[in-house]
């Protein structure tokens, strides 16, 4: 691949924030004027619980390249055990994704209080930065793996 | 399987169950199949022999809703996903009379043809009764041996156990088979390289055909609606309708029963195409192991399964990639 | 077929500056479902929500979108501008063009990419969106404060004055708190009981309040203006209604060897006991684990001398059902446990004390009668040694984080009182900072400085060090003169951090009120709403949500009643439609769903279902509307996808996935 090819290359990403945490300190970040990638696309759920692994799996098929969830810290849910759930599912989801040697730096989980308005901006980069390094997602395009 | 028959008429006759469900006799020597039996004269077709696979439990969610009892025939496994189905209020527990047949290990005649037994007649060796470690197989091109332990089914080389987690009472005697690590397949696959990976599944699940057998099978696939039937997901019906539904199906599927499937391994028995379902299933079993504890679906009655749970200190999806 | 509108917002130049918001509208009229676009300088203002309402007049809307700032800003006044002019509110929907699109991107072309699929995305969920409509429940005009100390004192007043019902429950056996504790009071130097006591009287007297003493809350169930709770009243054994107050019980009672929890068990008290002679109710308990006739069956000396009849061995614990509007935890602290610091030898010396021993030692009704004398040898001390900052401000696992907020201050006190009572006596104090803000408060410190002499070190004390003739060599350092410090003292007065009452974690698990990792409760906001918990109906009070004294405690006490009145003013409460909800004909009944309902809002039914023609009894869920909060947890579990979460369905949320990934 040649390094203007690279240049090109515009990742999509989706980010699921709950509403109550995540999605406040992507709130934050942005009156912070903490810069991100624009690639970075967010969808407002209530929980991290709400994302149904179909949601992410849904949107690699339809052409993302890198997916995160980011929700409340553990113990501090709104609803008190959501991402205690979405912990496990996440988990499970991930190590399917690697068992079928799909990359699993496409897939992330970040924990986002309604105060780290720093701490979304700066993982928002890195995941970014990951996907670039990673290039287009082919693989998880199709985990019927049919070509 | 004449003790077994003799009990299912005795228990039909005097009233304690309505209906019997076991297997007939297919038409051929090696498919018999899951069968109700109400009258006395139905038996003539009832076998119980080691091609008998097929896990009834499912069966029993349609029959809990019938009138009266249904004996119903549970080899040890089967018994753990009644279990399940009854952790799920899926079965009614008081319209099951569970008869746990004994079992030595089934058969997989795909096995047997693999070594080239073509033509196929009859077999013997595969009663129950038979304590035989070699099969005899009489065939057009003449009479044919294999090895029992050869034939057998994927699952029965990692056998559970021959005991039955549920039962009124117990027919005939079950030997434990296991001569395999559960989970040493998942490790090799585990072991790979992520292209090896890619290609190691792509290369089974392209023979996929969609046919729906290994949902059809599965007793944890047992909602009322698919949800790959449903409008509401907008995956909807037909196979080649949605891309999504095509592409993502089993890994889907695997996610559905993760945490419920009893690694009862009918996916895998039924699947025209070969495809070894299981892998999938067993390998969040594995995990689950791993990260949350051991955990056998199934085991007894529980409330919550390990995706319905969770600890304040559970591990973080980042393990994934942290381990490599 | 929806007929959209899409609304972009210029915030002035805050999104304008960077999306080219003109030519987000002409973009969306490109989008399904959209015939009318528009972009304003801004949409929140009177003139931008006329706009919207009089273009979904005009042109029949059935939806909308506007691309302006956060949900979490103006969500609520662009629904509300909606349904005034007829629309659903729950027809809304945002794409957050500003904080996460103008703010953090600079290029406009890029910027206007991005801003035109966050509409896009918007559009695609309001094409799925369906009308909601609020449930209602109703409020039980009855308040719970859970906590009978100055906190709760207060809040249940407040409460009471303004008519409603109000019930305190407390877990010892008297009302009355820390506080009661306490000898004078900053930065007036009031006496705590002077002024303590008439509330207790006030609250005790009210014709609105009940109080229940020596009981806990031992089960909550239900929601925000209609919980039922289970109160424990533990068994007293005595009889509230018959004793008198007399108090012979207690001096004839032969068992009193039991350690005073009131006077931080620096004496000891009989096994029939009221904590402190005001205690209300002035009824005392048997403390079961150190009678004599409930550990060897004899004794019953209590029942003898009593004339009012009042002890009752038998007395059963009893449980209370009470149905609540509304709830303020008013739990209040303790000090920590000084194992990890051992290092001040404060388990090997009795002259080592904490702050609040020191509260009971300098008052008249503690253990030394307001002496104040070292507890090894009744000595009168010389030299006195403060040391600050025990196990708060902490950077290691040991102790707590935060400043406790209130030891700069009660260190100032009792300097102050011990030079002002006993001139002879040298006291010095060890701080890491002195934090004084409040009214008053520096010009109270600086009086112990400067018209007191209290000797004020900046510095921490490494050791002490009990020695052989019964004195404490204080090991420390000086860091402004940057030398070390040896220094012989009679006592020790070590400010340990304050943590939230141990129990409340607990209360915290049965409300479902956040909690944080050192066990303070939650705010809803940190700022803007700091006496609400983000459970709805719970309100916090006094220390239970973080550090604080006196006044703040009573102004924060009062700010809860405010909330929690506002509550029961109400008659009836709208519930929030985006819950979750239930396909019967696709329900198996299987109860994963209900495993994992933080809310206990799901349960099951078994009912006829007209399954297409056929007809079937299953067992299907169910969804309490007013219970469930909206998480969507079981969303993920339904395998059949039976179970939906309105507002935030399945394919809504695909359909943004989708409009995002075209």
């Amino acid at each position: 691949m040649s390094i203007e090819a690279n240049e090109e290359f515009k990742p999509k990403i989706v980010a699921f924030c709950c509403n109550w945490c995540s999605y406040a300190g992507a709130d934050l970040a942005g009156s912070s004027r903490l810069a991100y990638p624009a690639d970075v696309k967010i969808i407002r759920v209530p929980c991290s619980c709400r994302v149904n692994p179909m949601f992410i799996l849904r949107a690699f098929e339809k052409g993302a390249d890198g997916v995160i969830l980011c929700g409340c810290h553990p113990g501090d849910c709104h609803y008190s055990t959501g991402n205690f759930y979405a912990r496990r599912r996440m988990t499970m989801l991930f190590s399917m994704l690697d068992y079928m040697g799909v990359e699993n730096g496409r897939t992330r989980v970040e924990w986002v209080s309604a105060a780290e308005g720093v701490k979304f901006s700066t993982t928002m980069n890195e995941f970014v930065q990951k996907i670039h390094s990673l290039g287009k997602n082919v693989r998880l395009g199709d985990l019927r793996c049919r070509n | 399987m004449q003790e077994l028959i003799a009990r299912a008429k005795e228990l039909l006759a005097d009233g304690t169950v309505a209906r019997v469900l076991g297997w007939k006799a297919g038409d051929l020597p090696y498919n018999p199949e899951p069968a109700y039996f109400e009258k006395e004269e139905d038996f003539k077709d009832f076998v119980y022999n080691s091609f008998c696979g097929a896990n009834l439990s499912k069966f029993m969610i349609e029959a809990s809703k019938l009138e009266g009892k249904t004996l119903v025939c549970l080899k040890p496994c089967d018994t753990y996903s009644f279990n399940q189905l009854l952790s799920e209020h899926r079965v009614d527990r008081d319209k099951a009379y569970i008869v746990g047949v004994g079992c030595k290990g089934k058969l997989d005649i795909e096995k047997i043809k693999k070594q080239g037994i073509k033509g196929i007649k009859s077999i013997s060796g595969a009663e129950i009764s038979d304590e035989a470690d070699t099969l005899t197989i009489d065939t057009i091109y003449g009479e044919k041996t294999c090895a029992f332990s050869d034939a057998m089914l994927e699952r029965c080389h990692v056998c559970k156990g021959k005991e039955h987690k549920i039962y009124d009472e117990i027919i005939g005697e079950s030997k434990e088979t296991k001569d395999a690590e559960r989970f040493a397949e998942v490790e090799r696959i585990e072991a790979m390289s992520p292209e090896e990976k890619f290609a190691f599944f792509r290369k089974e699940l392209s023979k996929c055909i969609r046919c729906n057998a290994c949902r059809n099978v599965c007793p944890a696939c047992s909602c009322r609606k698919c949800v790959f039937d449903s409008t509401k997901f907008d995956s909807s019906q037909k196979a080649n309708v949605d891309s999504f539904e095509e592409k993502m199906f089993h890994i889907i599927r695997a996610f559905h029963v993760a945490g419920r499937c009893t690694d009862c391994g009918e996916c895998s028995r039924v699947c025209p195409q070969g495809i070894p379902l299981h892998l999938f299933n067993r390998k969040f079993i594995k995990e689950i192991d791993e990260l949350y504890g051991e955990y056998q679906a199934g085991e007894t009655v529980v409330e919550k399964g390990p995706l319905t749970s969770y600890t304040f200190d559970d591990v973080e999806p980042g393990i994934v990639a942290e381990r490599g | 077929m929806q007929r959209i509108g899409v609304f972009v917002c210029h915030c002035g130049t805050n999104i304008a500056a960077t999306v080219d918001v003109a030519k987000v509208a002409e973009m969306a009229l490109n989008e399904q479902g959209v015939v009318h676009a528009e972009d304003y300088q801004y949409m929140c203002s009177e003139a931008g929500q006329a706009k919207i309402q009089a273009a979904i007049k005009e042109k029949n809307l059935t939806g909308i979108v506007v691309c302006s700032c956060s949900p979490r800003m103006h969500e609520t006044t662009f629904r509300e501008a909606a349904e005034r002019a007829g629309l659903n509110p729950y027809m809304v929907e945002i794409a957050n063009i500003r904080e996460h699109c103008s703010w953090i991107h600079k290029d406009v072309e890029e910027a206007t990419k991005k801003a035109v699929i966050l509409m896009r995305a918007a559009v695609a969920k309001v094409n799925l969106n369906a009308p909601l409509k609020p449930g209602e429940s109703r409020v039980t005009k009855r308040a719970l404060v859970i906590g009978g100390g100055i906190a709760g004192i207060q809040t249940a007043l407040d409460i009471a004055d303004a008519g409603y019902k109000v019930d305190i429950v407390e877990k010892t056996p008297s009302i009355g708190g820390r506080m009661s504790q306490l000898d004078k009071t900053f930065p007036t130097l009031d006496c705590s009981a002077c002024i303590l006591t008439p509330k207790m009287v006030e609250v005790n007297k009210h014709e609105n309040v009940t109080i229940y003493t020596y009981s806990e809350v031992e089960k909550v169930s239900g929601f925000v203006g209609d919980f039922t709770v289970d109160i424990r009243k533990k068994a007293r054994s005595v009889d509230m209604d018959k004793c008198t107050g007399c108090g012979v019980c207690q001096e004839k009672c032969p068992s009193k060897k039991t350690l005073s929890e009131f006077n931080r068990g620096l004496n000891t008290r009989s096994a029939i006991y009221t904590p402190f002679a005001q205690a209300i109710p002035n009824v005392p308990v048997i403390d079961r684990d150190s009678c004599m006739k409930f550990q060897t069956g004899k004794c019953g000396v209590c029942s003898k001398v009593c004339q009012a009849g009042a002890i009752d061995y038998e007395q059963q614990d009893e449980i209370i059902t009470e149905k609540y509007g509304a709830i303020v935890v008013a739990t209040g602290f303790d000090m920590i446990k000084l194992d990890n610091y051992d290092e001040y030898a404060y388990s090997q010396s009795p002259d080592v004390i904490t702050s609040l021993e020191l509260e009971r030692v300098m008052n008249a009704a503690g253990p030394t009668k307001g002496h104040l004398e070292r507890l090894s040898d009744g000595k009168a001390p010389k030299e006195m040694v403060f040391i600050q900052c025990v196990g708060s401000r902490c950077s290691d696992d040991r102790g707590k984080s935060y400043c406790s907020k209130i030891c700069c201050m009660y260190t100032a006190k009792h300097a102050m009182l011990i030079r002002d009572k006993y001139p002879d006596v040298n006291v010095t104090v060890f701080y890491i900072d002195v934090r004084t803000p409040g009214k008053n408060f520096d010009e109270f410190y600086r009086r112990a400085v400067e018209d007191y002499g209290v000797n004020y070190i900046k510095g921490q004390v490494g050791k002490v060090i009990p020695q052989p003739d019964g004195k404490l060599l204080v090991r420390g350092v000086d860091l402004i003169d940057n030398k070390q410090i040896l220094k012989e003292a009679d006592m020790v007065v070590l400010a340990a951090a304050i943590e939230p009452n141990p129990d409340v974690r607990k209360i915290a698990t049965m409300l479902t009120a956040s909690i944080d990792t050192n066990n303070f409760l939650t705010e809803a906001h940190a700022k803007l709403r700091p006496v609400e918990s983000p459970t709805a109906g719970i309100f916090l009070s006094g220390v239970c949500q973080g550090p604080k004294d006196i006044p703040e405690t009573v102004s924060q006490a009062g700010a809860a009643a405010v909330k929690a009145i506002g509550l029961l003013a109400k008659d009836k409460l709208m519930t929030n439609p985006c819950t979750a909800h239930s396909d019967e004909l696709m329900c198996n009944g299987c109860s994963q769903c209900a495993n994992v309902c933080p809310y206990g809002a799901i349960s099951y039914e078994v009912k006829e279902i007209n399954d297409h023609g056929v007809r079937e009894t299953r067992r299907v869920a169910v969804v309490n509307n007013a219970l469930c909060q909206g998480c969507g947890a079981c969303t993920v579990t339904c395998p059949s996808g039976a179970m939906d979460l309105q507002g935030f369905s399945n394919r809504q949320i695909l359909a943004e996935v989708d409009a995002i990934c075209r």
